[in-house]
């Protein structure tokens, strides 16, 4: 096909073929040809092509297209004509060929649709940016998603899917990140906290006749409030804010609104001023000013009902903090002699510049104690909900507050009668917390082999996760890839001049002569040993003990990358008279088919009692020769068995048992899955290193990027 | 700013680092009692170790101690080919002849003076053999090359620095390392101190200078959630001096603070974004 552009006369003859039907003296073919001689000439065939199924449908049809495809052409790329084109004969099709040629002209309209469309920002493209500004304001992170109504339950931000207000991608970002802030300001400064009488919002708004309008009115006034808020806080985002409400239309408040404005403006305002400004505009039968564009909705019942939530566990948190606390300080076995109650006393100390963060200061007897930072953080969500820490929260936490110790105790105690024997296994000490010493012997251990699947399992990670391991493998081998000059080698590729020199004047000093005189190129020596130590107890059924091999497939074949030693461990058992570690990869063992079968042979076993485990990986470890040694623990962080192995008791021996690893030249690492972040973990692993993973979907890939920075 | 004032004698190129006074009083907010402490350990003749994240005034507490006690300060920052000669001193030839160059350590023991390694886990680990004789009671310093022992005087001091936000298990620091040292911890200062700090060096106005160190207070928020810093104090005085050459606090805060922080697209977005939110 010749790609010169057809004539106008050209073309016009092609429309007359095409219109003949519809074409007479007075309404010719010439205008639009002419104009069609300008496109080029795929264009043109694009025209033409369209027309001939036009014309196939409706021939009038046909010659409004032909009058109105040049226009198309000048708005729109060819693909979005396409659309229009299917728009309008869909139109006609349905409604007959008046609505049909209408379509057909509203060409410009449809392309300023189209526009707006591709201006949309879709939520997915901005969650990662925003959650991180939202951390970033304050330190509290808030869960941000997509949701039908726009409004903060404290816990999380839900904003729209989609946005599409704006005809510029960034208006609309900058939307979305306006009303992430106005809802952030709703929870950082105080819309939820209680007021003068106790109440929450929710209970306030029952009480008017007309509860929408008073919710409605409500929003209306305590966006005043946090406007100005933000104001003074962030000038910035400020100024934005409002500048995007100017491009819609600017909010104007009606003259009975002045004092409310003046009122909620001032820096000491409160919710209660809202409140207080609520009635008095009530009374006054005020229909709201429109809404601002960033403010979304105030759903007190859904948001009282998360918080709720929240704080009971907020509560439990900062009661186990109390009792760790007290713990520390010998308080409890005082207490419990006297018959009488810890208490402690909270105060707040403000810095004297107003932009800095209050901090929790609190008593024991009149003594003065340094809370730990994450306790810290804690008390200032407390704060932002009551203002204060609550009387009742300053009372340590009882036995109970621990998970698991709440469970009935009374399980068969006997699951060993009949083959129970010590031979052939190892005995290792646990440590009781409660008396401050270790029992003897006494866990019962024995290593056994994970039972190999014939499931190609592994095969099928590897095909199905190709991408992502290869991109792994590229990080792994930049690692190994950093080849390094050594100096003052016996051998080498080149002669190490200041080693020379040194050499030289040793030699003349009456000193021996070195022989290493050179330099030489190689790899880091890496001298790395690693044990990964896999949770198999119950609990990681399902979603978890599949990440977990996924997990290992992925580590396996980074690791094959580097060179490190490593072994693999899966653990699991019940009752102290039978821990059981699995095999799965032997230090000695190549990472072959057999290791490949018993990977993807794991399966969830029974409980979870960590220690043991921990202290014979340790003795294993000590046993290798490398100059690093890791043991990283992979679990679901519950320890967990049936015989007491719960609750303080599981979580001060797993402690125990990281500690005694640490001193003997180990470092542990512990990678947890949880997604409720419980408040033991800190106590339990924060003695040495660890990270706590919610999404478990995160973790093949997580464990990988952690073994990269741990050694590096 | 340079504090350490070279003598008049510069043979070559090699700066006599005897002359290492210091010379003008080198600014330093104390943030507790860290001047106190730094005393304290001297007079007891007991090595120092300093804690803390980067870029948060370690450097700079050395120059000050340096200055108040008046004591030339000789600084090493490790890095991973430092090995215990670098150290400790070698033989070099000089007109035919071999001659003994003592190394920075040797030569702070020598004149008494205050020997400052920075970033001690950088350094290969033979250096610690060097050190360890010398950071406990017996104050020496083993000479391997020319059988020497060098007895360190009253006056000299040893201070490594160390940061513990390191991951890494290779960045560790051993025990029968640390505990033959005096611990100070260091942090980024409370926002009104910093606030001070940043207006001293900069020169930037005041309420400006409060806003900065608010927004790195922000960035110190995600620390732990997709950053392994936020912005040290060295940065926000960075991002000050910008703005005082007029570049606007925006494109300052972006060049000197999320550039430097991150190289994650979508977390330097969100911290461009956070700096627009206090400086229109
Ligand atoms: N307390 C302080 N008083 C005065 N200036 C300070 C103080 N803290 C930080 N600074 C400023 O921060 C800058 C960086 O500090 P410095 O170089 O001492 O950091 P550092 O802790 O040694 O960091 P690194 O670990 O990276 O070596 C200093 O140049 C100074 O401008
Ligand atoms: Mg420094």
């Amino acid at each position: 096909m010749s790609q010169r552009p057809l004539s106008s006369f050209e073309l016009e003859q092609c429309l007359e073929n095409c219109l003949d039907a519809v074409l007479s003296t007075r309404r010719t073919a010439e205008a639009p040809a002419s104009e069609l001689s300008a496109f080029t000439r795929r264009q043109q065939e694009f025209v033409l092509h369209w027309l001939d199924v036009i014309v196939s449908s409706n021939s009038e049809m046909g010659f409004q297209f032909v009058s109105h495809v040049p226009e198309a052409l000048r708005l729109l790329p060819v693909p979005e004509v396409e659309k229009w084109i299917i728009h309008f004969m869909d139109v006609y099709d349905r409604e007959g060929l008046y609505p049909g040629s209408a379509a057909v002209r509203g060409v410009g309209l449809f392309a300023q649709e189209c526009r707006i469309e591709s201006m949309a920002v879709d939520f997915s493209s901005i969650v990662r940016v925003l959650e991180h500004f939202i951390r970033g304001l304050s330190g509290r992170g808030l869960k941000l998603e997509a949701g039908e109504h726009v409004f903060t339950d404290t816990g999380h931000i839900y904003l729209p899917a989609r946005l599409a207000v704006f005809v510029s991608e960034k208006m609309n970002f900058r939307l979305y990140k306006a009303t992430a802030a106005h809802l952030w300001a709703q929870t950082q400064f105080g819309t939820f906290r209680s007021t003068r009488n106790g109440t929450g919002l929710m209970k306030v708004c029952a009480g008017f006749p007309q509860r929408t309008r008073a919710c409605r009115l409500l929003n209306a006034l305590e966006t005043v409030r946090l406007n100005a808020c933000i104001e003074r806080e962030l000038p910035g985002l400020y100024l934005e804010m409002m500048a995007l409400q100017r491009e819609l239309a600017p909010i104007e408040y009606p003259p009975q609104w002045q004092p409310s404005l003046h009122r909620l403006r001032k820096p000491a305002a409160t919710v209660q001023d809202t409140v207080d400004e609520l009635r008095r505009l009530f009374s006054c039968r005020q229909t709201p000013p429109a809404a601002f564009c960033f403010q979304g909705d105030l759903r007190l019942e859904d948001t009282e009902t998360a918080m709720r939530g929240r704080q009971q566990q907020e509560k439990r948190a900062f009661r186990l903090w109390l009792r760790q606390i007290a713990l520390d300080l010998k308080a409890v076995e005082a207490a419990r002699e006297t018959g009488s109650a810890v208490r402690f006393a909270a105060s707040w100390e403000r810095a004297p510049d107003p932009q800095q963060e209050m901090s929790l200061v609190l008593q024991f007897d009149g003594t003065p104690i340094d809370p730990p930072d994450d306790m810290q953080l804690l008390s200032r969500s407390i704060l932002q909900d009551f203002g204060e820490i609550p009387h009742d929260y300053l009372m340590p936490a009882g036995d109970a507050a621990y998970p698991g110790t709440s469970r009935p105790a009374d399980l068969p105690s006997n699951v060993w009668e009949g083959s129970y024997h010590e031979e052939g296994a190892h005995l290792y000490n646990e440590w009781d917390f409660r008396r401050q010493h270790y029992r003897k012997d006494w866990c019962v251990l024995r290593e056994i082999d994970v039972h190999p699947s014939d499931e190609p399992y592994v095969d099928e990670v590897l095909r199905r996760y190709s991408g992502l391991i290869s991109e792994l493998r590229k990080t792994f081998e930049m690692l190994r890839g950093e080849d390094r000059i050594a100096r003052k080698q016996s051998n080498g590729d080149d002669v190490d001049l200041d080693a020379v020199v040194e050499a030289y004047a040793d030699m003349h000093a009456g000193m021996e002569m070195s022989e290493r005189l050179f330099t030489k190129r190689r790899n880091l020596e890496r001298s790395m040993a690693v044990v990964f130590m896999v949770d198999m107890s119950g609990s990681t059924k399902g979603w978890i003990n599949d990440a977990e091999r996924q997990a290992l497939v992925m580590l396996c074949e980074a690791l094959e990358l580097l060179g490190d030693r490593y072994a693999v461990y899966g653990f699991s058992g019940i009752t102290r008279k039978r821990c059981e570690l699995y095999r799965v990869k032997r230090f000695d063992e190549s990472y072959g088919e057999a290791v490949k079968r018993r990977i993807s042979g794991i399966r969830p076993q029974d409980y979870t009692r960590m220690g043991v485990i921990i202290r014979h990986l340790t003795d294993m470890l000590e046993k290798i020769e490398a100059r690093t040694k890791l043991l990283i623990t992979l679990s679901d962080g519950k320890p967990d068995d049936y015989d007491g192995y719960r609750g303080e008791y599981g979580v001060e021996d797993t402690r125990q048992a990281l500690i005694e690893a640490k001193y003997r030249g180990i470092h542990p690492f512990c990678i947890t899955i949880d997604k409720e972040a419980h408040e033991y973990l800190p106590r339990m692993f924060g003695a040495v290193n660890y990270v706590v993973i919610d999404e478990v979907n995160k973790l093949p890939m997580k464990v990988a990027d952690i073994y990269r920075k741990l050694t590096t | 700013m340079q504090k350490l004032i070279p003598g008049t004698t510069l043979d070559g190129r090699t700066l006599k680092t005897e002359e290492f006074i210091v010379r003008d009083e080198p600014y330093y907010e104390p943030q507790g009692a860290e001047i106190e402490l730094f005393h304290a350990a001297y007079t007891n003749q007991i090595p120092v170790l300093l804690k803390g994240p980067t870029g948060c005034g370690k450097t700079r507490f050395m120059e000050h101690m340096a200055w108040r006690l008046r004591r030339p300060l000789i600084t090493v920052s490790c890095h991973d080919d430092l090995t215990a000669s670098d150290l400790v001193g070698r033989y070099l030839l000089m007109e035919g002849e071999t001659r003994w160059v003592n190394g920075p350590l040797a030569r702070a023991v020598q004149i008494g003076g205050i020997c400052y390694l920075d970033e001690i886990v950088e350094a290969r680990k033979d250096t610690t053999v060097v050190i360890h004789p010398l950071a406990d009671d017996r104050r020496v310093l083993p000479m391997e090359k020319t059988g020497e022992l060098l007895k360190a005087p009253a006056e000299f001091c040893l201070a490594i620095s160390y940061n513990p936000g390191y991951q890494s298990v290779l960045k560790d620091l051993k025990h029968s390392t640390r505990q033959r040292f005096v611990a100070i911890e260091f942090d980024y200062p409370p926002a009104d101190l910093e606030t001070t700090i940043v207006v001293r060096e900069s020169g930037l106005a005041e309420d400006i200078a409060a806003r900065l160190v608010k927004f790195g207070g922000m960035t110190r928020n995600l620390k732990g959630s997709g950053l392994d810093e936020g912005a040290s104090t060295r940065l926000l005085v960075h991002a000050a001096k910008l703005m005082v050459s007029k570049v606007s606090p925006r494109t300052a805060c972006r060049g000197a603070v999320s550039e430097a922080l991150t190289d994650d697209p979508d977390m330097r977005a969100a911290i461009n974004e956070l700096s627009s939110s206090l400086f229109a």
